[in-house]
């Protein structure tokens, strides 16, 4: 009669559970665009560390928050380049950073090739029209056009 | 069940980063999404004070003033979990104290969220008429 043996695999050196990934780390992609798209989500993430956490803590939370905010509130904060600034930087890197990262999870859950390439270009269209209406009323806004009222 | 070999290793799978993942991947989604809104309301301003203003009345609603506790928390959360993720890959020896620093990340989240909620929910509060 045969004996039932069991086979113990070899003892892994990363349990699962630990969470430890060893020196080498996460998997990353290993080069060509993938990879820039890893490192900008990384450099666009420290970017939004503190202009999108600064301008929501700014807009939401502090002082009244969104109370406060109407259109001579804007014109106020628009008449200084700096927020301009501030405001159209967020407003790029926001939008490159979530329409990638869409990309990333679309990826994931729509399989089918042409699905998948429409749904990416549906979020690649409303991204630069949004760039572009952002970008025009960031830079033509001009609150002098409705005297009195800023 | 034993692991198959092939298992071992595999991101996200049984590890201490899989509920961060979902709600790094949900957090973000629930941004990008508002973000979308958010470009078209705040463009409104090239409109005139008239119908920016209405637009802004939106946000003062109480309603919306919760779901924007919701949008400041799911900032916040993708930011800190965000500069875990740096963390772990830029530094690859810290995933040796990766279920640590996963509780002191979360732990930053909930405490900064402790002084963000009483602010803002003094707002909803008032905007609701209960303060």
């Amino acid at each position: 009669m045969a004996v039932e043996t069991h086979e113990h695999p070899p003892t892994p050196t990363r349990v699962p559970g630990d969470g430890f990934l060893g020196y080498r780390g996460r998997e990353r992609p290993a080069g060509g665009f993938e990879l820039w798209s890893w490192l900008f989500m990384r450099i666009s993430g420290v970017l939004l560390l503190v202009l999108a956490v600064g301008h929501v803590l700014i807009m939401h939370v502090l002082d009244e928050g969104v109370d406060r905010v109407d259109f001579g509130f804007v014109a106020a904060r628009w008449g200084s380049p700096f927020w301009r600034a501030w405001d159209w930087a967020l407003l790029v890197l926001a939008l490159i950073h979530g329409i990638n990262g869409l990309r990333v999870v679309v990826q994931d859950y729509v399989r089918w090739p042409g699905a998948r390439f429409a749904v990416n270009m549906l979020f690649y269209s409303i991204g630069f029209v949004l760039f572009v209406l952002g970008t025009v009323i960031v830079f033509t806004f001009d609150p002098s056009r409705w005297p009195g009222t800023a | 069940m034993a692991k198959r070999r092939s298992d071992i290793g595999t991101l996200y799978r049984g590890s201490p980063g899989q509920w961060s993942w979902l709600a790094h991947r949900i957090t973000g989604i629930a941004v990008i999404l508002f973000l979308f809104a958010h470009v078209v309301d705040t463009a409104v301003v090239g409109w005139g004070p008239d119908a920016y203003n209405r637009v802004t009345a939106v946000y003062h609603n109480p309603v919306v003033k919760l779901l924007e506790l919701g949008l400041v928390a799911a900032v916040l959360y993708h930011a800190i979990n965000g500069v875990k993720i740096m963390l772990f890959d830029f530094w690859p020896a810290t995933t040796r104290y990766m279920k640590p620093l996963s509780l002191a990340s979360t732990g930053l989240f909930l405490l900064a969220m402790i002084p963000i909620t009483w602010l803002m929910g003094q707002s909803i509060l008032g905007s609701a008429g209960l303060l």
